[in-house]
């Protein structure tokens, strides 16, 4: 029972963790049709410049506030740069995309070394806390502390696509590009801000996944290939479909862990192949 | 249109890949290919790896048997098929004559596969450590010049049991060869003396989060042992820490190695007392380590603060690749026959002893009992509590009596 329920939580954490890489992804995809496959790239560049810069200032939230603001401003540039110049050509983006991502792993590589590097994130959250109604359970507090901040994201950016004229547009380019324009909208505005949160997210979550587990080369990939599979699950260019796909792959990543190691990888392919299958389009995704 | 222009430019990144692999080969140097992981989990301990080979021919002066040595590097991922392919790239298309590598336990299996296909080419072991490389089905042209993942853990179930009085353990390790044999060589020892191994945890390479695993630990337990490497040792000893785990550790020869203690963050009271064992010990009181250790510093100042096992391993092959190829002057005729049996034959005074083989190739050399103690400047070291002497593949036991163990898996062997 103990370790069901702790089970459980650990796939609820790792699940917001995913839901927070994978949230920038989605949104990108879904107005822009860019698979952005430098995402991860970002994602361990955000890290690397928050772990610098908690490292040196010895504030844990400036380095949190450092990932997000370093990858959002590298993804305005790529978009104004770079993708800007390529509208429309989905595969020639994509192509650009996986360019960026191993140019980026290699420059990573050279500057801050192969070593894994740790956060230390602030005391309140560093440590365990006793579960409630339960004899003398613990668990650990920064996890929660990544549950509750997803959540708040995951409310965050619902509020901005519902609640804000932003949003609206976003909203509206995904639904018809083209009749956004039309209606007198800089759309290369829209893309630029949408590029920008969605690359800002990546570094947070490098930041804040970082501060869970650790930073090391390779964790780039791994954490591109864990978007790609959330969204396929969930469907592409929702937040939505993004929160259900996170949940579901982490708690099975987590359940396999602990009930069948051996085979552990296997059930997140074969919900993959299952999604592919039965529902393409992804639960939460709507038909192209 | 398009579709031309896009084959046009595959075509060309291609040719751009070859013309950096191909290069002429001079007539009388000698083709070296040095594998290590330099990607993955594992890089840090790859790049070491490598440092200990340069250090080896930098001795030599690039120069062997009166004949130059040139190094070509491959990179593998710590799994047995980016092995095979990097060794396939730098046997059958860079034309290396001597392998030496890899770095990791399966990889190695693989590796001694792969070597039987090629009997014209010497393969000398980097640090890869599972046992059966060597010990079931050798290859007749690979060479081993480290000990392996049972013989590292000499002494060490022993220490645990009687002089750190831990009765009941769970073990947390990779789920590979390299970690099965390090399990196994503790497990020898540990159950003779009385102790009981209540769970195995075997975790998937490269695994990040630990958590259900360290849910799964039972209270009613003296210690951990933990064999895990570079990355994965961190990251376990982090969710361990922040969970609230308080047992303490034994560690596998990899899990407190420099890049652990070296790693940022803060963990040192933890780690203190922690006993391990394994082929090198950093604060060794012997002038030839120590000069070992300084050569190292110099060659590398932007190294590790101390030379890792795997820079020590790789070391070890390339110092015995040199005084081989001088013992036949560079000739490297008929299918490297000479070169093969003069390895076959060498012994080594290197910084951690005498090194010499054994029937199978494999080498049988001193193995150091530590423990992790602050060490000057705030920083961990592992201080040797013990030398054991010229430790052999089976421990040694009889061979027919450690064959029929059988071969270290992931429930072999058990003691409840």
């Amino acid at each position: 029972m103990k370790q069901f329920i702790l089970t459980t939580l650990n796939g609820l954490t790792l699940g917001a963790l995913y839901f927070l890489v994978a949230s920038g992804f989605t949104l990108v995809f879904g107005l822009m049709r860019n698979v952005n496959l430098a995402h991860g790239a970002l994602y361990l560049l955000g890290a690397y410049v928050g772990w610098t810069v908690a490292d040196k200032t010895e504030y844990w939230l400036l380095g949190v506030a450092a990932g997000f603001a370093a990858t959002a401003v590298l993804g305005l540039g790529l978009q104004l740069l770079i993708f800007r110049r390529m509208e429309g050509q989905d595969l020639r983006q994509t192509m650009v995309t996986i360019g960026i991502s191993i140019v980026l792993a290699d420059l990573m590589l050279w500057f801050w070394g192969g070593e894994t590097y740790q956060f230390s994130p602030p005391e309140v959250i560093d440590g365990s806390l006793l579960l409630p109604f339960t004899p003398n359970w613990r668990y650990p507090s920064y996890r929660i502390a990544l549950l509750v901040a997803a959540a708040a994201i995951g409310v965050g950016l619902w509020l901005f696509l519902n609640r804000t004229k932003v949003g609206m547009m976003i909203r509206a380019g995904v639904d018809d590009r083209a009749m956004l324009a039309a209606s007198g909208v800089n759309v290369q505005r829209v893309f630029a801000i949408t590029f920008m949160v969605g690359a800002g997210l990546a570094g947070f979550a490098g930041v804040v996944g970082g501060t869970a587990l650790s930073i090391a080369p390779g964790e780039d990939v791994r954490y591109l290939l864990a978007s790609l599979i959330v969204v396929i699950v969930g469907g592409l260019g929702s937040i939505t479909g993004a929160a259900v796909g996170a949940l579901i792959i982490g708690l099975a990543e987590q359940y396999g862990l602990a009930y069948s190691p051996t085979y552990g990888a296997v059930y997140t392919f074969l919900i993959l192949v299952a999604a592919l299958a039965l529902r393409p389009q992804g639960l939460m995704g709507r038909r192209a | 249109m398009m579709r031309s222009v896009r084959g046009a430019f595959l075509a060309a990144t291609m040719l751009a890949g070859l013309s950096i692999t191909a290069s002429a080969q001079a007539a009388d140097s000698i083709k070296v290919g040095g594998l290590a992981t330099l990607e993955g989990a594992f890089t840090v301990l790859g790049q070491d790896g490598l440092r200990g080979l340069e250090l080896a021919l930098k001795e030599a002066n690039y120069t062997a048997g009166g004949k130059k040595i040139e190094l070509v590097k491959g990179s593998s991922d710590a799994t047995p098929d980016s092995a095979i392919r990097a060794a396939r790239k730098l046997v059958e298309q860079d034309k290396v004559d001597i392998l030496v590598g890899p770095l990791s336990g399966d990889e190695g299996v693989a590796m001694r596969d792969f070597a039987k296909t090629h009997p014209n080419v010497t393969f000398i072991n980097g640090s890869s450590a599972a046992q059966d490389t060597t010990l079931r089905s050798p290859a007749p042209n690979f060479y081993r010049f480290n000990t392996d993942g049972v013989q590292w853990a000499a002494g060490l179930g022993d220490y645990s049991a009687k002089t750190k009085g831990y009765k009941r353990v769970v073990t947390v390790a990779e789920d590979y060869g390299f970690p099965y044999s390090q399990v196994m060589g503790f497990m020898l020892e540990f159950c003779k003396a009385g102790g009981k191994v209540a769970d195995k945890f075997w975790v998937p390479i490269g695994n990040k989060d630990f958590s259900s695993i360290i849910a799964k630990i039972p209270d009613n337990i003296d210690a951990i042992y933990v064999a895990l490497g570079g990355a994965d040792a961190t990251n376990f000893l982090t969710q361990y820490e922040q969970s609230g785990g308080d047992k303490p550790m034994i560690a596998g020869s990899i899990t407190v190695d420099q890049t652990v203690l070296g790693a940022k963050g803060k963990r040192r009271s933890y780690l203190i007392g922690t006993p391990s064992a394994g082929p090198i010990a950093d604060t060794w009181d012997d002038a030839k380590w120590k000069q070992f250790v300084a050569d190292y510093k110099k060659a590398f100042p932007d190294g590790l603060p101390s030379p890792s096992l795997f820079a020590h391993a790789y070391y070890l092959a390339g110092k015995a690749m040199v005084e081989g190829l001088n013992e036949v002057k560079g000739d490297l005729g008929d299918g490297e026959k000479k070169f093969q049996a003069a390895l076959a034959k060498l012994t080594m005074d290197t910084p951690t002893g005498k090194v010499s083989l054994d029937k199978n190739r494999q080498a049988i050399a001193d193995i150091f009992l530590t423990e992790v103690v602050e060490g000057p400047n705030n920083t961990l070291m592992n201080k040797v509590v013990k030398v054991i002497p010229q430790v052999n593949q089976t421990m040694g036991m009889d061979e027919a009596e450690f064959m029929k163990l059988g071969p270290a898996s992931r429930d072999n062997p058990e003691c409840r």
